[in-house]
Parts: C-alpha cells; sequence; structure tokens
C-alpha cells in the first residue's frame, strides 16, 4: 500500500526559475491497484515519480510504502521495494553490459546478504534468468552474453521491465514507458506489463498520454494539473466513462484545455 | 652503429611495461570502467614507490608491496571521499588530492626528496638468489613482474565479475540504472578508487625496488603515460570479454614502453623523453578518430567520382 500523504516540492525557491511543481498531493493507493494518471506537459506526474522514488526529498508532506515511512529514505535503499521504468528505453539497461549481467544487477535485490556481494554469477541463477527471458519471447534467451547496446528499444524496454519485477516490487512506477516504441512493440511490451503485474499482483502507477489506455489499463484514473492531483475516478463511474468524458473533465477541473498534442493525436 | 632492435631492448620493455601495465590497470578501473578522470595518478604512484621504499629499508620487500597497496587504499578513498561525500567535482578531488601528496611523500620519505635501495634487498635480489640457474639467470625480473602482474589480472578480471564488480561496471555505465537497482553509487565509486589507487601504489613499489630507488619526481607524467597505455591497448585488442580487455591494456603498456626504447635508441635525449611520451600519447589517442575521418574521406572522393562519371557519360548521350 502506498500513502502520499500531502507532499509539495518547489524547485529553484526564491529565484525567477521558482517552480511549484508539486502541491499538496495526496493518494492512497490499496494493494493490487493499479492506476493510469493523465496531463498535459509539466503537470507534476514525473516529478511525483520521481519523489517516491527519492530521487528528491519533498518540501512537506510523507511518503510511507507499506507501512514504512519513506520519506527521508535514500534513493538506492528504496529502490529495493520500488520498480520504475522511464520513458526513455535506454535509461534502465547498463548498455556495455551483457543481458546476463545486467539481470544479476537487477537480481541483486534479492539478497540482503552482504557476502553475496562476492558471488557471481551461478549456473542455477542462468538457468533462471533464461527461463524469464523466454517469457518476454523475443529470443532474447539464446543472446545472454551480448552486450545491452546492441537490443532495440523494445528489447531493452522488456528487459528493464523484467529487471524491475525479477524481485516483485511493492510499487511499479511506469513513467509512458511505451511511448518512445514503434506501435507493435508498444502493444508487445504494454501486452507484458499487463501480464506481470496481474499474474503477481503489483501495486501498479502508470503515467500515459494515451486516453484509451488511460481508461481501459488498471482500475483507477487520476488527471494532474499544475503539480496538483484535480480529477480521480474508479469503480462504475469510471467504466462509463468516454474519452470525450475524460476530456470535457479535464476543461473543468482545470480550468482550460488539455494542451498537449500527443494526447489530442493519441485519442 | 648498433642495430635498432636487441634482446635486451625487448627484454627490458617487458619488464618495464609489465610494471607499469598496472597503472593502466589502474585508469582502466578508473578511466574506463568508472568513467572517472582520476588526476591524483601522479602521486599515488611516488607515495606507493616512497612507502614502498622505507618498508623495504626497514621491513622485507614483499612486505613493502603490501604497505604500499595499503597506502594507495587510503589515498584512493581520500579522492573518493571528497568526491562523493563532500560534492568536490572528480578531477578536482584528483588534483587536490595530487597535490597534497607531493608533501605527503616527502614526510614519508623522511623529508628527504629520495630514497635509494642499493644497500638493501629487494623482491628482485631475493629472486636472483632462488633463481640462479639456466634461463632464470638474465630473465628472472621479467619471470617476478610477469607472475606479478598476472595475479594481479587474474583477481581483477575475477572481481569484476562478482556482483559488486558488476554494480562497479554499472555505475560507471548507467548511474540512473544502477541507482534504481538498489545499488549505492557512491559507494561502488569509493571501492573502485580505492582499488585502482592500490594498484597504482603497487606499481610504483615495484618500480622503486627495480631501480633500487625512489625520487619525489617519479610519478610526473604517469598518468600521460598509463592512458597511453590503456589507449594503445583498446585500439589494439578492440572489444571483447573482461579478460581480453585487460590482456590489452598490458600488451599496450609494453608496446608503449618498447616504443619508447626505440626512441632512446635512436639517440632522442633522455631529457625530450617526456616531450615522446605526450606526442605518442597524442597520436595514439587521436589515432581512431583519424582513421575513422580519413576512410569517410575515401568513401566520399569514391562516391563523388562515380557520380561525376556518370554524369559525363550521360552529358555524351
Amino acid at each position: 500500500m502506498l500513502v502520499i500523504d500531502s507532499i509539495s516540492k518547489t524547485f529553484n525557491p526564491g529565484t525567477v526559475h521558482e517552480k511549484k511543481a508539486l502541491d499538496n498531493v495526496s493518494l492512497t493507493l490499496e494493494d493490487g491497484d493499479f492506476a493510469t494518471i493523465v496531463g498535459s506537459n509539466g503537470a507534476g506526474k514525473s516529478t511525483l515519480f520521481r519523489a517516491i522514488t527519492g530521487n528528491f526529498y519533498v518540501d512537506e508532506g510523507r511518503i510511507v510504502l507499506g507501512g514504512e515511512d519513506i520519506t527521508y529514505c535514500k534513493e538506492h535503499v528504496r529502490s529495493r521495494v520500488i520498480g520504475h521504468l522511464f520513458q526513455d528505453p535506454l535509461k534502465g539497461t547498463a548498455p556495455h553490459m551483457t543481458i546476463e549481467e545486467n539481470l544479476a544487477l537487477a537480481y541483486l535485490r534479492t539478497s540482503t546478504r552482504k557476502h553475496a556481494y562476492f558471488s557471481r554469477i551461478s549456473t542455477k541463477e542462468k538457468a533462471v534468468f533464461r527461463e524469464q527471458l523466454s517469457l518476454l519471447d523475443m529470443g532474447l534467451e539464446d543472446r545472454m552474453k551480448q552486450p545491452v547496446g546492441l537490443l532495440s528499444g523494445g528489447q531493452r524496454q522488456a528487459l528493464t521491465l523484467l529487471m524491475a519485477t525479477v524481485v516483485t516490487p511493492r510499487i511499479l512506477l511506469l513513467d509512458e514507458h511505451t511511448a518512445a516504441l514503434d506501435p507493435a512493440t508498444a502493444d508487445k511490451v504494454l501486452a507484458l506489463t499487463e501480464k506481470i503485474i496481474a499474474e503477481r499482483h503489483i501495486t501498479c502507477l502508470m503515467v500515459t498520454h494515451n486516453m484509451h489506455q488511460a481508461l481501459s489499463l488498471g482500475n483507477r484514473t487520476l488527471m494532474m494539473d499544475g503539480g496538483r492531483i484535480v480529477f480521480h475516478v474508479s469503480g462504475e463511474q469510471r467504466k462509463n466513462l468516454t474519452i470525450d468524458d475524460l476530456l470535457e473533465q479535464f476543461k473543468v477541473c482545470a480550468g482550460k484545455r488539455l494542451d498537449n498534442d500527443r494526447i489530442l493525436l493519441s485519442r | 652503429m648498433n642495430t635498432l632492435f636487441t634482446l635486451s631492448i625487448l627484454q627490458s620493455a617487458l619488464e618495464l611495461g609489465c610494471i607499469y601495465a598496472l597503472v593502466a590497470l589502474a585508469l582502466f578501473l578508473s578511466f574506463s570502467i568508472l568513467n572517472i578522470a582520476d588526476l591524483s595518478t601522479d602521486g599515488c604512484f611516488t607515495l606507493g614507490c616512497a612507502v614502498g621504499a622505507v618498508v623495504t629499508l626497514s621491513g622485507h620487500p614483499v612486505l613493502a608491496l603490501f604497505a604500499a597497496a595499503g597506502a594507495g587504499v587510503c589515498s584512493g578513498f581520500v579522492i573518493a571521499f571528497l568526491q562523493t561525500r563532500m560534492g568536490v567535482p572528480s578531477i578536482l578531488a584528483g588534483i587536490i588530492v595530487n597535490t597534497g601528496l607531493y608533501t605527503v611523500n616527502i614526510a614519508v620519505m623522511g623529508f628527504s626528496s629520495n630514497v635509494n635501495l642499493f644497500a638493501c634487498d629487494t623482491i628482485f635480489s631475493l629472486a636472483k638468489e632462488k633463481l640462479h640457474y639456466g634461463l632464470f639467470e638474465d630473465w628472472y625480473k621479467l619471470l617476478i613482474v610477469l607472475v606479478i602482474v598476472m595475479i594481479t589480472s587474474v583477481l581483477l578480471s575475477l572481481f569484476l565479475s562478482t556482483r559488486i564488480g558488476l554494480s562497479i561496471r554499472a555505475t560507471g555505465d548507467n548511474e540512473d540504472m544502477v541507482r534504481a537497482s538498489s545499488i549505492n553509487p557512491l559507494f561502488m565509486i569509493t571501492v573502485g578508487l580505492c582499488i585502482a589507487n592500490a594498484l597504482t601504489a603497487l606499481s610504483g613499489a615495484i618500480l622503486g625496488q627495480y631501480q633500487k630507488s625512489c625520487d619525489i619526481n617519479l610519478g610526473t607524467g604517469m598518468v600521460t603515460i598509463a592512458l597511453a597505455s590503456l589507449i594503445i591497448g583498446e585500439t589494439l585488442v578492440g572489444k571483447g570479454s573482461m579478460f581480453r580487455k585487460i590482456a590489452g591494456v598490458i600488451l599496450g603498456s609494453c608496446l608503449y614502453r618498447f616504443i619508447v626504447a626505440l626512441a632512446l635508441r635512436m639517440n632522442v635525449p633522455a631529457e625530450a623523453l617526456k616531450l615522446v611520451s605526450a606526442v605518442i600519447v597524442a597520436v595514439a589517442i587521436s589515432f581512431p578518430y583519424l582513421r575513422e575521418k580519413f576512410l569517410l574521406n575515401r568513401q566520399r572522393s569514391h562516391n563523388r567520382n562515380a557520380y561525376r562519371k556518370e554524369e559525363s557519360a550521360n552529358v555524351s548521350h
């Protein structure tokens, strides 16, 4: 369960570049919840994610994940229980290391013992990696010794997804993770994401610019603008909502039209 | 006139190449893998030599190697501390430590600018006593340094395939990903720099025992030389497994020494050696870039000529 309790963040306070990126945001995600987030550029979607992962500390409020207050917890400590996928498929993997080595790094999270640091990749683990890779159905299981830099964006993103979920995270953050992929690959990665989330019952937050996805995926939809959550819908009400309703709703809540070409084009 | 190439040139080039290969391996770790320009190499090399010389004099030459490596770890830790905990940019941290090490090195040598080891045992004189027959008579020095370099590179390549080694490699490759994988990049930088500087200092200690003296200016320009070796190795061997890359670095170091030996042989005065080194480094670093440009130019003129030919053929029709 993720509880975000009225967090705020202002970047560059007291300068001309002062920007209130998060303004008193509160959000509670129950275990197994899958919420999609829409909003125009600069609405604070990615900033919210970075607040959760600990890329910066919030000015006010607190963040509780799985009953543990992580507001001032260091980034690399939190990431043990948080999976994070970026829009840029190059961000989630180390290009000069092999597929196997990348997976081994992600697998480090399973072990809390210190001496595991000096262990090497065992044949048993290789078999596990192979099996997991074959689930992606991209032929990566036969390329385990190849550097990740040789893979396509879609393959790298699928691998990142696997790495983020190789140990079931308490929460999975998907920041438009299919936006930079070609439509066919995007569909494949998305289907894979849905499958993994459903199978393991992972709590998930997903930023999207695709209005159809925003309503069809998961069980809740959030709308952000100006660093605030301006609209929140779930359950029956959400089922009856159309994309036009959602756009209309945005106009009502934010007092302006959704100014994002990508959203309008992806309708 | 002497012939340009003799066996003894090859021998001493290999010996020095193997000794300096450890510095090149240190830069391989900090510069190639961790992507940090560690400019304290010069001071750290002298530190290793100074500590090694003092311990050789008062203790045991083998103990001196470990003591020097330990001193290197300390020096690496200070740089890493400045970088990761005090917010000092990495290049600046190296320069600061390098400056400070000058005084430390003088102090280690008992506030004198040099120490000589002519009166005491070194690892080489100990080995000479043990290996006084046959082929070893002439080659015992090379044998010793070769064994040390082999052990170091095997350990290094094994280490780099452990989880902590993988984490260090990932830190230099993609720091975003490392943080998202629950690895502390600051810790990895610290471990990497400690190991790199231990190798540099170890190399200094071996060189000190090899030439039976230690001088405060010994390390000047070391970072350039090591970089040259590293880049020669990378250019020649190219990409591949970690072990192959490490072998490339050692090969590069030996080759560099060989080039220097040839330059000396061609009566280049010893004072000009630093300039020769700088030229070799500049050439080695720019070589891959120039090769690419050359190939591109050739392709361009080739295509242009083909196009012209076609055009003139069309006109004549």
